[in-house]
């Protein structure tokens, strides 16, 4: 029996506030253990939780970003289990109303484009890290518990199980992800866990009218990047589809990723699930966000990533550079403040996506760290425009620039290469050239076109690079059009 | 003999005056608990060297610096709930024996910045949870009035300490009662205040939406100085409030005209022992001779109170203590596994009324459970808020009897925790609304204490010290027991 692909996604992300959630302790990554604790991350008998405005301000962000309905009146609740990375022995979250609900993101998937809703956004904080000594966790010969990361910020984005492919659901991260990234409201880095994803995969038998959510569903979790989510589904999905080829159940379970085998493995069953008892954490107030400060929040959000392709796409850039842009918020950083200075926006395009990022990634930089700042990359580009210097020698130019961190202007003075447009100048050299090569003028009269190209390129070997090539072309065309005649 | 008198202020300015010192406040203070202290056991940590050498240090300040701390040299009493960096602190129970907090509650900071010296931290019912302090690891506490009897719970230990002179004043806290029960069963004075107008920060969690710290005395003006020092908004608590703090020590004489008190049928009925309701409509007579009028309500969601507070309070006590889980602090019973490690520490660390508190509640936050218990019990305590806003409408102030009963035997309820839960019976619906209250002696009968209760609308606690002073001046109190 043929199966549609059910995807859903739980992403968390570490939010980059100075201090921790609930507490003033340092939100630090990479800290010696426990060195970012204090009465209240350490679940202290009598302390107490005091919400961190910031936390909420970036969450809102999001939120917003992500196209939510914003509620201003939420609250917080209480997880409760009992593990030693969670100091209380409950995880502050919320339940029932959670700051944000019905946002969505766009993806665009077999050249359609498609949206994929996110049911919720909620705040929550962070639980610590176990460190288990010994070979592997079944030796283990004991664990070290490290509180630093107990009660950083997160927000849990929970899409709707909207995707239907493995594809999908990469796509859907990835612009997740370049949406989040355009807010700097995280470092993102799912190699470090500020960024974590939980696959939820289920087949969904095409004659099945019930809800989805009452389908057997496997929870993949904490995959390490978006390349491994979309591993991860592929397997499930071949596992699941086996599974039920051989007429066997799809077992509901929480499942993890072995990157090395490219494989799930069962965690535990959640037939077997924790009760959360979860109910209103009565340590904090409920959480009201104000109207007003909401829209001033939303007026300064910044461009984001759709909005960016439509304005790419109407100054005619092709889908390709659009795409490899909008996926760096500091490319479209860069690429913002170069266009308050020029109108130039497709040459300014090409440069970046070409020289500059190639000159970037052989150093390791970002466009934020550029050497070469976009007023910078502006003045070149104006002098190729101006016909002062040639394309090629804005690229020996560029280089330099990332050398010496002279400007433009500069270097050309330094290295004697301004472009020779000068008419007169110039029509001398062609003369010249005319005259040595007989033959190939002859053959530019009888048609062939590639001999002119020949003769430009003696007139600039002549001029060192220097003449500028169109006023080279025209004046050969001049030229040779009244030797005919 | 002990060295406490009558006015807290009046030590308080010998001590600013150099009359006498801090020193010899103290350690009289500490001569006189050596001889009682066997006798009433109120005590738990306490460190005479250390409380010495904060009294030394506060008889070197400078005249005008001195002069400035309202309660210079004031022996205080701090309820073992409340953590303290310079003492133990157990809550009573096993699984913090030897617990030492790396910070000490705002409270107690905040009484120690105005030249307080903490003495002793004071036995209570293990984690707060009981009306006798009979459920204290570390024994029980005996009423001063009469050794073979409880001093009320779960403050017993600060209430016993005031009443026996180990110190004038005493912090206690109030989830269900625990400061006013106690406060009548040890013929004091003591109030919890509005939810949210004194910081909770360092006070160990039993039902965080009904938790209040609170002062216990000899006298109003006493509790009302108390309160002066601990009230107000701490940025470490979030549900502490911002309103402003009224000066109470400077209205506490001011005259009350027209003074319309309601008095609930329903406090005054079955359940409530025949002289304890002698004694309160006793003085309720002596009041309306002052010009009081009372008016008879009826408050008609009082008899689910105790069901609902016994839900809820269990249901949040369940949750905070599930920290003290032996990996990090205090009991750990080791085990080949976490999950053994986690059930033998708490069996083990935890005494028979916190474990059924801590199951009941469990048992109601559980899927299929939830909305069937907590959230119906979330549903009669916005009923009884709506309850004292009515009456509130008609009237300034409610009153009741402070406790049903007159302190009972040592030993008597160990086995019927449903009789001792409805010694909760006129104290658990200010909490379950957020209410100020404050009990204070009505008179005695058969030579044991009895209190009446007032309660009135959010912030009126200057309102109550008020009344309080009125009933000061129309109850005739007996010498204080000599021990």
């Amino acid at each position: 029996m043929p199966y549609q692909v059910v995807v859903g996604l739980e992403v968390h992300v570490e939010l980059k506030t100075k201090t921790k959630l609930f507490c003033q302790c340092a939100n630090a990554f990479g800290s010696e253990p426990n060195t970012h604790t204090c009465p209240v991350c350490l679940a202290m008998p009598g302390a107490l939780p005091v919400l961190n405005q910031a936390a909420v301000e970036l969450a809102v962000k999001a939120g917003i970003a992500l196209q939510c309905t914003i509620h201003c009146h939420s609250k917080f609740d209480r997880k409760q289990y009992f593990y030693p990375d969670l100091p209380k022995a409950y995880q502050i979250s919320q339940y029932d109303l959670p700051f944000a609900e019905w946002g969505h993101v766009n993806i665009v998937a077999d050249g359609q484009r498609k949206q994929v809703r996110i049911r919720r956004i909620h705040m929550e904080e962070d639980a610590g890290k176990l460190n288990h000594l010994g070979q592997s966790l079944e030796q283990s010969e004991g664990s070290l518990v490290d509180l630093n990361r107990a009660g950083v910020p997160l927000i849990e984005i929970v899409s709707e199980p909207d995707m239907t492919s493995a594809d999908e659901a990469r796509r859907y991260l990835t612009e997740l992800r370049a949406v989040l990234s355009y807010l700097d409201v995280s470092d993102l880095r799912m190699e470090e866990g500020s960024m974590r994803c939980d696959a939820n995969v289920s087949l969904k038998p095409e004659d099945y009218t019930g809800s989805l959510e009452d389908l057997p569903r496997v929870e993949v979790k904490n995959v390490n990047s978006i390349r491994n989510v979309g591993r991860a589904i592929e397997y499930e999905i071949e596992r699941q589809s086996e599974r039920l080829a051989q007429g066997q159940r799809i077992i509901k379970e929480t499942r993890g990723f072995d990157d090395a085998r490219g494989r799930t493995y069962s965690q535990r069953s959640k037939e077997e699930a924790n009760d959360y008892r979860y109910f209103p954490e009565p340590d904090l107030p409920p959480l009201v966000l104000d109207s007003s400060w909401l829209a001033r929040l939303q007026a300064a959000l910044p461009m984001l990533p759709d909005a960016w392709r439509e304005r790419l796409e109407s100054l005619g850039l092709s889908a390709n550079e659009i795409e490899v842009l909008v996926q760096d918020p500091s490319q479209i950083q860069f690429l913002q403040e170069a266009m308050e200075m020029t109108t130039e926006v497709r040459a300014l395009t090409r440069w970046m996506l070409a020289d500059m990022l190639r000159l970037l990634n052989e150093r390791g930089l970002s466009f934020a760290q550029s050497p070469v700042r976009p007023a910078q990359l502006v003045e070149l580009l104006n002098f190729i425009a101006d016909g002062r210097i040639s394309g090629r020698m804005a690229k020996e130019i560029l280089e330099n620039m990332f050398v010496s961190g002279e400007s433009a202007g500069q270097l050309v003075d330094r290295l004697g290469m301004a472009q020779i447009s000068d008419d007169a100048v110039l029509r001398g050299q062609v003369a010249e050239v005319i005259a040595e090569h007989g033959k190939v003028v002859d053959d530019y009269h009888s048609g062939k076109e590639r001999a002119l190209g020949f003769l430009v390129g003696q007139v600039m070997k002549r001029t060192r690079g220097q003449a500028s090539p169109e006023v080279v072309n025209r004046l050969l065309k001049e030229a040779l059009g009244s030797s005919v005649s | 003999m002990s060295p406490v008198d009558d006015s807290v202020k009046g030590m308080a300015e010998r001590v600013k005056t150099g009359q006498i010192s801090a020193q010899s406040l103290v350690s009289s203070c500490f001569q006189y608990i050596r001889q009682v202290e066997p006798k009433v056991h109120a005590l738990l940590a306490h460190d005479e060297e250390l409380a010495m050498e904060k009294a030394r240090a506060l008889d070197r300040l400078p005249l005008s610096e001195r002069r400035e701390l309202r309660l210079a040299g004031i022996p205080l009493v701090v309820k073992d709930n409340l953590v303290t960096e310079d003492l133990d602190t157990t809550a009573g129970s096993r699984i913090l024996e030897g617990f030492r907090s790396p910070y000490t509650a705002s409270v107690v900071k905040r009484a120690e910045e105005q030249g307080a010296i903490v003495v002793a931290k004071s036995n209570l019912d293990e984690f707060g949870m009981g009306s006798s302090t009979e459920h204290s690891v570390y024994g029980p506490t005996m009423n001063p009035w009469d050794f073979s009897r409880v001093p009320g719970g779960s403050s017993g230990g600060s209430a016993a300490a005031v009443a026996a002179g180990m110190a004038p004043l005493a912090l206690g806290s109030d989830t269900g009662g625990s400061i006013r029960q106690p406060a009548a069963f040890c013929g004091i004075v003591g109030i919890k205040p509005t939810y949210g107008r004194v910081s909770r920060y360092g006070l160990i969690a039993y039902a965080s939406s009904l938790d209040q710290v609170g002062p216990l005395a000899r006298t109003v003006e006493d509790t009302a100085l108390l309160l002066q020092v601990i009230s107000g908004h701490d940025p470490l608590d979030a549900t502490s409030a911002q309103m402003p703090v009224p000066d109470y020590l400077a209205q506490l004489d001011r005259p009350l005209q027209g003074l319309r008190v309601g008095v609930p049928r329903e406090y005054f009925g079955d359940g409530i022992d025949a002289n304890v309701k002698m004694v309160v409509e006793d003085v309720l007579e002596r009041l309306k001779q002052e010009g009081v009028s009372m008016v008879e309500i009826d408050m008609p969601h009082t008899q689910y109170a105790v069901a609902a507070y016994y839900l809820l309070a269990p249901a949040e006590a369940s949750s905070n203590l599930s920290r003290f889980d032996g990996v990090r602090y205090g009991l750990r019973v080791p085990a080949g596994d976490l999950r053994t490690l986690y059930q033998r520490t708490r069996a083990q660390g935890m005494g028979d009324e916190v474990r059924r508190r801590v199951l009941l509640g469990t048992h109601v936050l559980s899927a299929g459970y939830y909305d069937q218990y907590y959230v119906r019990a979330q549903k009669v305590r916005a009923l009884i808020r709506r309850d004292f806003e009515r009456a509130f409408e008609q009237v300034d102030l409610v009153v009741t009897p402070s406790a049903p009963e007159l302190p009972f035997a040592l030993g008597s309820r160990a086995d019927d925790p449903m009789k001792m839960y409805l010694s909760d019976i006129c104290t658990v619906t200010a909490n379950l609304a957020g209410l100020p209250a404050l009990s204070v002696p009505a008179g005695f009968e058969s030579g044991l204490p009895v209190g009446i209760q007032w309660i009135g609308p959010a912030w009126s606690e200057d309102l109550l010290l008020r009344v309080g002073r009125m009933v000061e001046r129309v109850v005739v109190r007996p010498p204080w027991p000599k021990l």
